[in-house]
């Protein structure tokens, strides 16, 4: 595994030796996969193309000049103004070759990875933005994904596709009105293995509906977790205390469809869920001691409640399944959890034989 | 919808050669015929944890006294505010009960008796304790003090000269009134601090359930319990003698324990045998005094009385011990655990919350300890010795031609046996033959068939309508009634074909073969690594807990002997399945998940292969712990991800 310029594979080592600007140079999401990587989550192999190759290729295009003059004046306001200059920015990026040297080290990069499998392996190409460029968490979910990609070809042209991102008409709104520069504009693309995923979905470490920080609250659905996390189905919701790792409530979803490969169409498809699957769990119970095991090891690593993106690869055996794809703080429920938490007869602070005494009214509901 | 109901007591018909089985009991123990209103208006469930098999009329000294003396600290010394005592009846042989509410209009004048009472137990827990080892140990010995010898053909002429002016049958029948008012003195001792245990321990389990909606109950109790209890000594000791037996090179000594005395004999004439001989003496007084019953039956057998018992443990022990098996409890990792789990919860509370946690926690504590202990002093200790002297009395009547057998006098009220000794010693003192032996041993042999036939059939899990919802804190601590489980037992689970649930008692998962125990007596057929499946368990069953997998019964909550000892053990345990003794058999291959309470019969399994102890959370889990663990990593912090949203 080499680290260049270009490229730095989520298991190897920081081009600038620290770590100090992988932010900088992978952006938020392939920097979070290496940091997971290296904290020893099992996280499925793949690497980053770095923002240099972005700035590499668009020096190498000679089109920084166009997106300035393009950009420069647009007014927010006008739609059709942004969608035309959004088009043909992208067309821009989209049409242009990748530089030489560029392309080598990605080759090379793509060949190392199908190198660790028996046989090729599809893959998912994703954009990782730096942070200041792109919309933050009201835009969850509107990164370019593209999954299940086969051949050097196909992935480079997703790869554009996902350099191209930074200029949809929504990023370039929102850039102008939250007065971002264009300058230093970037974007770097993960590119990883593709988790064939049996049963797939979230956990957050703490129970969103009250703030209760002693649950970890598993969703999940079959099939790749794209369907959970985009709202299209309804999962399996799971509570499992997160100190005991015991299941302390467990809601069985509908679950109607499932997101799963297509050998003859060399892609994805959507089937329908039987009955019969649809009436049970997703997951056993083993796999969900499994998946909060996962989650609360993140959140001991980084410190604070995490939402985590999980997936059972049917192509591993088990027990050794289970794989991390995303874990980010969970900024939406803790920064609330603190006015929820329970405080009534928890916080008197009487210990004495007057609370025993409330307590047993209130168990025999006389108080 | 239907509101489901169990069976009336008097809709039920018992069992065939049983139909006058209520002249064996005393008239306030059964459902008599013109009270059915009053008693079909109450629910009653049935107390099989304690009270399993039917019990015969001289032991219903044991539910009388225990139930009877929770009752009184409840209602009478401590006032608990919404909970009173508990009745119960025998119905077809088996143990009934029904909490007593206390009326809405006297539960808030009785808040400041309770807290005056109460809390001075609380505040002065230590030295009441210890003032209570005092009382309970005087009265044991008390009650070894009392013997029970035939009269003698004449009167000692010591006491004719000393003018003492009374007989052997006037000490006799003294006696007897002693044995049973030591024992119900015992009793009362048992719940002078029980109720307060549970009060502290309900406190505390309350804070957690409000701080941590959810919480699961063994989380709470695995915060609470000790791990080094006096409850754990007897079996404590055994390991200790085996690894004595060891280290002498004595481990040739235990051929044939079965035989005891000779065991004995051949370990005190061995080199080194002394030293052994002398330990196993100190061991023995008091804490073989132990039994592998449940302190309830006059056939209960105590190691002290069996000494094959311990022997054979000690044997167990030697073998797992030569085979480089560890024998000792996990007490280090269950500590450790312990602090984890305590820790966790901790870390999530606001400082004002901690403050109350602790508090709760440390009180809880505190007074935890006896709630496992005093089943060793009583049930073990004082019962025991109960018994002993019960039988010692029931074998003299056997000599004098009272009954046949020697276990005759349990199959008399307590308050007949007064009348026998009567009848004895006036025999004795008019120089006639006793009544008694052309009365009671027909009489004896017909109650014994009586109590077979009632034998042949379960008793129903409950009777009458429940209650919507089960609030009575002891009802739900004790004996794990709880809404989820009448809805069991009323066949209302929404379990599938082939899988129990019950109470999720000690966490771990498990599969292994069954083994279905409905008796101690079957303790020896227990292997390595079977699925012990019993209606209830013994605390004294500890010596065969190092040989399986995970336990089940079909009684008992979190608080249940079962779980208490599984926990100590660090083995899973599902307490409360309702029936899943009766309906699965040995050698079925079980999956035992003492995390969700669930038991599952796992369908086409030859039971050839090994038990799997599946404990851990898969290997994912454990990979993720090792990977994890280097202190490096702890530079990374969670701020590289702020803003990112890819």
């Amino acid at each position: 595994m080499t680290t260049t310029p270009y490229i730095q594979f989520f298991d190897g080592p920081d081009f600038d030796g620290t770590g100090e600007h992988r932010h900088e140079l992978l952006g938020g999401k392939c920097a979070s996969l290496v940091a997971l990587t290296q904290a020893g989550m099992p996280v499925p192999p793949g690497f980053a193309i770095t923002t240099a190759s972005y700035d590499a290729f668009i020096t190498a295009a000679g089109i920084q000049d166009d997106i300035h003059s393009l950009l420069e004046g647009l007014d927010a306001d006008d739609v059709a103004a942004v969608d035309r200059v959004s088009a043909q920015l992208r067309f821009e990026i989209e049409s242009r070759p990748v530089p030489a040297d560029v392309r080598a080290d990605f080759v090379a990069a793509y060949h190392a990875l199908q190198d660790r499998f028996t046989e090729p392996v599809p893959v998912a190409v994703r954009s990782s933005a730096t942070a200041e460029d792109l919309p933050d968490a009201s835009f969850a979910g509107q990164q370019d994904t593209y999954l299940w990609l086969t051949g050097i070809e196909d992935v480079t042209e997703h790869i554009r596709r996902c350099w191209a991102s930074l200029f949809t008409s929504r990023a370039i709104t929102y850039r102008l009105k939250n007065n971002i520069p264009n300058e230093g504009l970037s974007m770097a693309v993960a590119v990883q293995k593709m988790v064939n995923a049996r049963a797939a979905g979230v956990a957050i470490t703490m129970d969103p509906t009250t703030g209760d920080r002693s649950k970890i609250v598993i969703e999940s659905s079959y099939g790749l977790g794209e369907l959970v996390v985009s709202g299209l189905v309804t999962p399996d919701n799971v509570t499992v205390d997160k100190i005991m790792l015991m299941v302390v409530k467990r809601a069985i979803g509908s679950k109607h469809a499932e997101l799963v490969p297509d050998p003859e169409a060399a892609g994805l498809t959507e089937l329908e869920v039987s009955a019969e699957r649809r009436d049970v769990l997703s997951i056993s119970e083993t796999e969900i001691t499994a998946i909060a095991t996962i989650a609360k090891k993140a959140e001991k690593h980084f410190r604070c409640p995490q939402d985590i993106e999980w997936a059972l690869d049917r192509d591993l055996p088990d027990g050794a399944n289970l794989l991390l794809l995303q874990s980010r703080p969970e900024t939406v429920h803790s920064s609330t959890a603190k006015a929820s938490t329970p405080a009534t007869a928890a916080s008197n602070g009487n210990f004495g034989i007057a609370s025993i005494t409330q307590a047993l009214l209130v168990q025999a509901g006389k108080a | 919808m239907t509101e489901k109901s169990f069976p009336s007591p008097y809709d039920q018909a018992p069992a065939a050669g049983a139909e006058s089985w209520k002249e064996l009991y005393a008239y306030n123990l059964v459902f008599q015929e013109n009270r059915r209103e009053v008693e079909e208006g109450k629910f009653w469930f049935c107390d099989s944890q304690h009270w399993p098999t039917v019990t015969k009329p001289f032991e219903t000294i044991g539910f009388e006294f225990a139930v009877s003396c929770l009752g009184q600290y409840n209602t009478r010394h401590l006032l608990i505010p919404p909970a009173n005592g508990i009745e119960f009846r025998i119905h077809n042989g088996y143990v009934f009960m029904s909490p007593v509410g206390v009326p809405e209009a006297e539960i808030a004048p009785r808040v400041p008796e309770f807290m005056a009472r109460a809390g001075h137990y609380f505040q002065n827990w230590e030295t009441l304790l210890e003032q209570w080892q005092g009382k309970i140990r005087g009265t044991i010995d008390e009650l070894g003090a009392l013997s029970f010898e035939a009269l003698p053909d004449r009167v000692d002429i010591d006491d004719v000269t000393s003018g003492k002016g009374t007989g052997p049958n006037n000490d006799l029948l003294a006696r007897y009134d002693e044995l049973i008012a030591l024992t119900y003195r015992a009793w009362q001792y048992h719940f002078e601090f029980l109720n307060l245990g549970y009060v502290a321990y309900l406190d505390f389990f309350s804070f957690c359930k409000e701080a941590f909606p959810g919480i699961p109950d063994q989380a709470v109790a695995k915060m609470v319990q000790g791990v080094d209890m006096e409850l754990f000594r007897p079996d404590d000791e055994l390991k200790k003698l085996a690894k004595l037996a060891v280290e002498l090179e004595l481990t040739g000594m235990f051929g044939d324990t079965e035989n005891p005395e000779a065991t004995l004999a051949g370990l005190a004439a061995a080199s080194a045998g002394a030293a052994w001989i002398a330990a196993w003496n100190d061991a023995k007084d008091p804490w073989f005094n132990f039994t592998v019953g449940n302190g309830f039956y006059a056939h209960d057998k105590y190691w002290i009385d069996h000494l094959e018992l311990p022997l054979g443990y000690i044997r167990d022990y030697i073998g797992r011990l030569q085979a480089g098996q560890t024998i000792d409890r996990p007490v280090a990792e269950l500590i450790a655990e312990r602090d984890r789990i305590t820790e966790e919860y901790s870390e999530l509370l606001s400082p004002e919350q901690l403050a109350a946690f602790e508090g709760k926690l440390g009180l809880a504590r505190q007074v935890y300890p006896y709630v496992e202990n005093h089943n060793f002093y009583i049930e073990h200790w004082t019962m025991g010795v109960f018994w002993r002297k019960a039988r010692e009395l029931s074998a003299m009547l056997q000599q004098q031609g009272f009954w046949a057998e020697a276990d005759g006098m349990f199959f008399l009220r307590r308050d007949e046996v007064r009348e026998a000794l009567f009848d004895y010693v006036t025999g004795w003192a008019v120089g006639a033959p006793a009544i008694g032996p052309d009365y009671w041993p027909e009489e004896v042999e017909r109650r014994r068939a009586i109590v077979d036939a009632l034998q042949q059939q379960r008793p129903q899990p409950a009777l009458n309508t429940p209650p919507a919802v089960i609030t009575e804190p002891f009802t739900l601590m004790l004996w794990g009634i709880t809404s989820d489980q009448i809805k069991n037992w009323l066949g209302d689970s929404d379990a599938p074909e082939g899988e129990f649930r019950g109470m999720a008692a000690s966490s771990g998962v498990a599969e292994g073969p069954a083994r279905v125990i409905s008796s101690s007596d079957q303790l020896s057929e227990v292997q390595e690594g079977d699925i012990l499946v019993a209606p209830v368990t013994a605390p004294s069953w500890g010596p065969i807990f190092g040989k399986i997998r995970a336990t089940v019964t079909d009684i008992g909550g979190m608080m249940s002997h079962a779980a208490i000892v599984c926990r100590e053990y660090g083995m899973p345990a599902v307490t409360g399945t309702g029936t899943a003794s009766a309906q699965i058999t040995t050698g079925q291959w079980l999956r035992v998940d003492g995390n969700n309470g669930t038991v599952t019969v796992v369908e086409g399994h030859t039971g050839a292969g090994h038990a799997h102890d599946l404990t851990l959370a898969g290997d994912a889990a454990i990979q993720l712990e090792d990977a994890l663990d280097p202190a490096g990593l702890e530079a990374l912090d969670g701020t590289v991800f702020e803003g990112s949203h890819a």
